[in-house]
């Protein structure tokens, strides 16, 4: 019989729940070089911010077992050349919807940015990234503060007219608490796990890997720890949870939507497989036939019972 | 960009730390393009620059061993598969009539294929080779089969005493092509005229998606491993 990959995410329907992460697929149209990316059920666009920015000194990148740290620091063109000549150049290669990912360091600045938007067509839900560990005095900040993180997404909501989904970050004490915070404060839907704020010490130099001493964690390593929060706020709030965290094959994908996530994203993985997400869209129906599911929607949190 | 599965033909020590790495089963690559090469037991790719390819498929590449990752790529035997990214990056210009390549220790590797495509077009460059010392020398036989070889030592245990760049002095060139440490790199772009030069980065995915690799050059932010590695040397802001 044929499996039913579709699921419908903030009235979005999208082909498969497979959704490649902001910040590891660029703005989506290089990678069609590589494959036919309209396979995706949906995709994270690269983090925007107001203006355009380089991001931190490199290195910002160092490797770890089973995952990388990261501290990019939102590089970016900015939102103006997001919506002038990226998404322009992603509408020709890929035909479905996307989500807008947008970072910040003050409330204006992530309610300019997000509501920017709001007469893209191509864009059906704005990500509001209130996690970023690598941009300073802001992005995490946002995210660690339940009371800043309501506000945020307060002044944010009354001038965006797309549906936001609001992006946790797992170094809290209550990830729980953050989602009723985020609700609270007016998001439709959360993601998470946003990265584990990480560090390396280069032993030979004495130095820490990265030029700002801490990044992002992220990579299969992480998943467990994703899986968990993931079920944690499915459990906590009312919304639609968007997963994400190490997933790498379809059958995290299924133990993702398991623990509550209506749909899943992809990070970590592309950047070692740049075609890691069509193996995922490939390898669903044959791991939905083993595990005798019908379709991905009956799935969504069973383990939460 | 392609992912191939390739096959080791040989892996044989050319000094200390240097060893080189034939592989059959790739797509034929520009000089001046690199390879991701998947290590088991490491989450990120190695980037490893383009020492040859052949028509045929073989690649060679020429790798130093600096950590645990190539310590594993040394340990290669005949019949190993590696899973690889190959066809990276942007490679080198052509556009010289009498090209000087300035290599710096293991930055010598990406100078062999590019002197091997001049001689192809009926140019014999000139080749600076810096090392540290004699015992770090390698593929200096190789190079003088399409060059002018000029081989330095920072201790004058072998060739002139200095580095490529000092011991470029005075040689005539209207381009140069250059790939070392940094610092070499911007001698060279300070010294040697008109020329391009090959980076070095540390990399998250080697194909453009995570921006981990980024610079600045005076055309705005560049990632090493899509817009380069190969850049003008007036355009990288030092």
């Amino acid at each position: 019989m044929v499996r039913d990959t579709t699921v419908s995410f903030l009235g979005y329907e999208m082909k498969n729940p497979v959704v490649p992460a902001s910040g590891t697929f660029g703005f989506g149209w290089e990678f069609a070089e590589y494959y036919d990316i309209d396979i995706l059920g949906s995709m994270s666009l690269k983090g925007t911010t107001a203006e355009a920015r380089y991001g931190n000194p490199l290195p910002r990148i160092a490797e770890c077992t089973a995952g990388l740290i990261n501290a990019i620091g939102l590089q970016n063109p900015g939102v103006a050349a997001v919506i002038g000549e990226e998404i322009p150049r992603l509408d020709k290669v890929y035909h479905g919807k996307v989500i807008a990912n947008v970072g910040g360091h003050s409330v204006e600045e992530y309610v300019t940015t997000a509501s920017a938007f709001n007469d893209c067509d191509k864009v059906f839900a704005v990500e509001l990234n209130i996690s970023c560990p690598n941009v300073k005095g802001g992005g995490m900040a946002f995210g660690t503060d339940a009371k800043i993180a309501k506000n945020l997404v307060y002044e944010v909501k009354k001038s965006v007219t797309k549906p936001l989904i609001v992006k946790l970050s797992p170094n809290v004490t209550s990830i729980a608490d953050m989602a009723k915070a985020a609700v609270d404060g007016g998001a439709d839907a959360v993601s998470l796990i946003n990265t584990l704020v990480g560090m390396r010490i280069d032993i030979k130099t004495r130095r820490p890997v990265i030029s700002v001493r801490t990044g992002g964690f992220s990579g299969p390593a992480v998943f467990p720890v994703a899986v968990r929060m993931v079920s944690e706020v499915a459990r906590a709030v009312d919304v639609p949870v968007m997963g994400i965290g190490g997933v790498s094959s379809a059958r995290d994908v299924i133990e993702m939507m398991m623990a509550g996530a209506g749909a899943v994203q992809v990070g970590a993985a592309n950047l070692v497989d740049p075609y890691a997400c069509k193996h995922i869209v490939e390898e669903l129906p044959a791991v939905m036939e083993e595990l005798g599911i019908n379709s991905l929607k009956e799935i969504i949190g069973v383990a939460n019972a | 960009m392609k992912r191939e599965l390739l096959s080791v033909i040989s892996c044989r020590p050319l000094n200390g730390t240097v060893f080189e790495l034939k592989l059959a089963g790739a797509s034929a690559m520009r000089a001046g393009q690199f390879v991701e090469l998947s290590v088991p037991g490491f989450f990120l790719r190695r980037p490893i620059s383009v020492a040859d390819s052949e028509a045929d498929g073989t690649l060679t590449l020429l790798i130093k061993t600096v950590g645990e990752g190539t310590k594993k790529l040394r340990a290669l035997a005949p019949g190993d598969t590696l899973d690889a990214l190959t066809g990276l990056g942007n490679g080198f210009d052509l556009d010289a009539s009498s090209p000087l390549l300035v290599g710096g220790g293991i930055g010598c590797a990406p100078l062999y294929k590019l002197a091997k495509e001049f001689a192809a077009a009926g140019v014999r460059p000139h080749a600076v080779l810096g090392f540290r010392n004699a015992e770090e020398m390698y593929y200096v036989k190789e190079f003088e089969r399409y060059c002018d070889v000029t081989v330095a030592t920072d201790d004058g245990s072998a060739g002139v005493k200095g580095n490529a760049v000092t011991a470029s002095a005075g040689i005539p060139h209207d381009r140069f092509y250059a790939c070392g440490p940094q610092v070499m790199l911007r001698a060279a772009a300070g010294s040697l005229g008109r020329g391009q030069v090959s980076l070095e980065a540390r990399m998250g995915c080697g194909f453009g998606a995570c921006m981990g690799c980024s610079i600045v050059t005076t055309k705005g932010y560049a990632r090493v491993c899509k817009e380069g590695p190969v850049f003008e040397a007036a355009e990288v802001v030092w």
